[in-house]
């Protein structure tokens, strides 16, 4: 039987085991939008601006390692989007972008609603596809799955014009694809795992630096594995927390511009550094001249075009991280040798002089709200197993100092685009994906006003996230870098008119909590947890001077941090 | 340093700008691009002369090779390898010089191919610096117009690029 182009994208999506589709509709759509609502495989969640889909659907993909998935119509639609989805490309999250196209007879017209998708999305998608053709529809959403979703993952997006969507074709779904320009290599090169071991066993002053490759890849486990055999200490990046437990005693807290002392330290005087699943971001390396001067390196990594772009490095191992891990287990546990302990407890004892410094210390006794104090007993009163997702400034760096991931995917931050605005929208999709869990949202007064439509999406779905804004009354990280960097000239960080976050709450049928006292803190928190059905606003009136430290100013080495 | 590479790649509409958009976006030098397609009409081949530190070069195949269009990649820097490009001059050549322009087009093996009584347009083909040693040759004044197709190239003896 010949079905429409909009038919065979519903089944697609089916066929493809799609739960949950964001989006919003418009003319281009409206024959998808007509098949998504006669049928209910497919739950559609309808937000209030496309920004918020493409980052509900990259908070999903991100707690649940599924492709995340959206619909936005042409033209308006679609560059709404663009933001989402160069966040999703700049973390490798797996997403697939469907946006409406204005009819192949138009493209190139000015037609109404339309925009070049394609060139648009190009610089920011791992591939983009235009279907000019509805016998090449499922095909085509078939290859974009299995694009998105292997080697490096990333967003793809598909353009879909109205007339493919009218247009009639027998369907059937390829259970594989294979692409002659796409094969991404998995397992590791033998020769350079047995240097890698070589090196590894030879190290005195060793350090593992992993990035969010370990949690792209589910490799956990084995990450876990290989550090306690060898008793080697590792610090994560900002987009690798939770890989490995961060109550650890071998876990020496996150790296880079705001890492801890002894973390960076550690990288600073390492004599072997093995790079897992990370890319040597400049917020890592700091001054890449002054970057580990010590370090012979091993670089894992699924994508050839990151090793040696930033850092040269020694031994450079292409594969997916889990595989190339088990392999070096494999090679590690069949041979007796294992790394001079005496050098390896003199290295420990250094590190843990450095760990006594207290880096994160800051002033317990302030009669005011420390944002610290304020994630710290988030940490305590939802005993460090929420999801927390973050936007992006000072609340998203102390989120990441202050609340201890044990496991991975708990901790969602947009890490490379830096997107302010992500945060609550990606809540929303954890919260979908994970019904019955704590999800708290991290942000502040500055970040939360670029996305806080959606207020009125998780009233419509019932979506009981924790909002913890850590208001401050200044854009606080640009405040920072003026008081530190500019002499103190505030130019445009204050956060003027704001509103009454209350009673805004209110206004869309959540629940509003103000807190301004330390003391106030703790039964605030617990009795927002105990509405698990409700959404919670919770605005923390916090100390206007916090600043985040340690803090390794630009240009400078991994060696040279400020300190409180 | 000077290299040429040379891409296979999937004859789809907008793969060319993917290429041109990846040098643009990362800030890497194009001397010359072009781009026909091959004996097999799904394929594309593409040759780009760039230069770059060896780091640059290394950068340059890895993220091309990372294209999703890009079959496979060859640079022919690596190897012996034979580079050719095309060129049309129109010059001026009015009585008295036109003697001289056959005679140049000779040394420099080339062909006059248009012929009008103030004008020749002559061919010539052959690696990037002999094109620019007859430019050099030719007397400024006397050039109308210039036309090169950019620099192809292929490896010599078994060494292939193909699928």
């Amino acid at each position: 039987m010949e079905l429409t182009g909009a038919e065979i994208f519903v089944r697609c999506l089916q066929d493809e085991g799609v739960e949950l589709l964001f989006g919003y509709p418009g003319g281009a759509v409206l024959h998808i939008y007509d098949a998504l609502y006669q049928q209910d495989k497919v739950q559609h969640i309808l937000v209030r601006h496309e920004q918020a889909a493409t980052h509900a659907a990259d908070g999903y993909a991100r707690a649940t390692g599924k492709p995340g998935c959206v619909l936005v119509t042409s033209g308006p639609g679609a560059t709404n989007a663009v933001t989402g989805i160069a966040t999703a490309y700049m973390d490798s999250i797996p997403m697939v972008v469907f946006t409406g196209q204005v009819p192949t007879s138009l493209i190139g017209n000015d037609a109404f609603q339309e925009v070049d998708n394609i060139g648009i999305t190009r610089p920011c998608v791992k591939h983009n596809f235009l279907v000019k053709d509805v016998r090449d529809l499922a095909v085509t959403i078939k290859k974009a799955f299995y694009v998105a979703t292997t080697g490096r993952p990333g967003p793809v997006v598909v353009d879909i014009p109205k007339d493919v969507t009218a247009a009639r074709c027998e369907y059937s779904y390829p259970k594989k694809v294979r692409m002659r320009s796409y094969n991404p290599t998995v397992k590791g090169h033998a020769g350079q795992i047995k240097r890698a071991v070589e090196l590894l066993l030879q190290a005195r002053r060793p350090m593992l630096y992993t990035g969010g490759g370990v949690i792209l890849d589910n490799a956990s486990e084995q990450l876990i594995e290989l550090t306690r055999l060898l008793n080697f200490p590792i610090t994560n990046t900002l987009m690798g927390l939770g890989a490995y437990p961060a109550t650890d005693r071998q876990f020496v807290g996150m790296l880079g511009m705001h890492g801890t002392y002894e973390a960076n330290m550690a990288m600073h005087n390492c004599d072997v550094l093995v790079a897992v699943g990370a890319r040597f971001d400049d917020r890592v390396t700091g001054n890449i001249e002054k970057f580990c001067p010590s370090a012979k390196i091993i670089h894992i990594d699924v994508d050839p075009a990151s090793i040696s772009k930033n850092v040269k490095v020694d031994v450079p191992i292409v594969g997916s991280v889990g595989n190339v891990l088990e392999q070096l287990l494999k090679l590690i546990k069949a041979g007796k040798a294992r790394p001079d302990p005496e050098a390896l407890a003199a290295w420990w004892e250094q590190i843990e002089e450095w760990r006594g410094l207290d880096c994160l210390k800051y002033d317990r006794g302030s009669e005011l709200v420390k944002p610290q104090y304020v994630l710290e007993t988030l940490y305590k009163v939802t005993n460090g197993d929420a999801f927390v997702t973050s936007d992006v400034g000072q609340h998203q760096m102390w989120a990441a100092q202050f609340y201890k991931f044990d496991k991975p995917r708990r901790w969602i931050n947009s890490g490379g685009l830096g997107t302010m605005g992500f945060g609550f929208p990606a809540a929303m999709g954890v919260q979908l994906a994970y019904p019955d869990e704590t999800v708290c949202c991290i942000t502040g007064e500055g970040s939360i006003q670029m996305c806080i439509q959606e207020l009125s999406t998780c009233l419509q779905y019932g979506l009981p996230v924790k909002i913890i804004n850590l208001n401050n009354r200044y854009l606080g990280m640009v405040r920072q870098w003026q008081e530190f960097f500019y002499q103190k000239r505030y130019a445009m960080s204050y956060m003027e008119s704001l509103p009454d976050f209350v009673k805004l709450a209110e206004s869309y049928g959540h629940v509003g909590m103000q807190i301004d006292k330390p003391q106030d803190v703790e039964g605030a928190l617990k009795e927002a947890m105990q509405l698990k059905d409700r959404l919670v606003f919770l605005d923390f009136i916090t100390d206007q001077s916090e600043n985040v430290y340690p803090m390794i100013p630009a240009g400078a080495g991994q060696n040279e941090m400020i300190l409180i | 340093m000077r290299h040429i590479i040379s891409i296979l790649m999937e004859n789809e509409a907008g793969a060319l700008s993917r290429v041109a958009g990846l040098f643009s976006a990362r800030a890497y030098n194009i001397e010359s691009l072009t781009v026909a397609p091959t004996e097999d009409p799904s394929l594309s081949r593409m040759t780009i002369v760039t230069t770059g530190t060896e780091e640059i070069i290394e950068q340059i195949t890895k993220q091309l090779n990372k294209l999703v269009d890009v079959v496979r990649l060859m640079d022919m820097t690596d190897g012996p390898h034979i580079e050719r490009e095309m060129m049309m001059v129109k010059v001026r050549a009015e009585a008295g010089q036109r003697e001289e322009f056959k005679r140049l087009a000779d040394i420099f093996r080339g062909r006059i191919i248009d012929v009008t009584e103030s004008t020749y347009v002559i061919e010539l083909t052959g690696d990037s610096a002999k094109l620019d040693a007859f430019l050099q040759a030719v007397d400024t004044g006397k050039i109308i117009e210039v036309v090169r197709s950019g620099v192809s190239g292929i490896a010599r003896g078994e060494k292939a690029l193909n699928i």
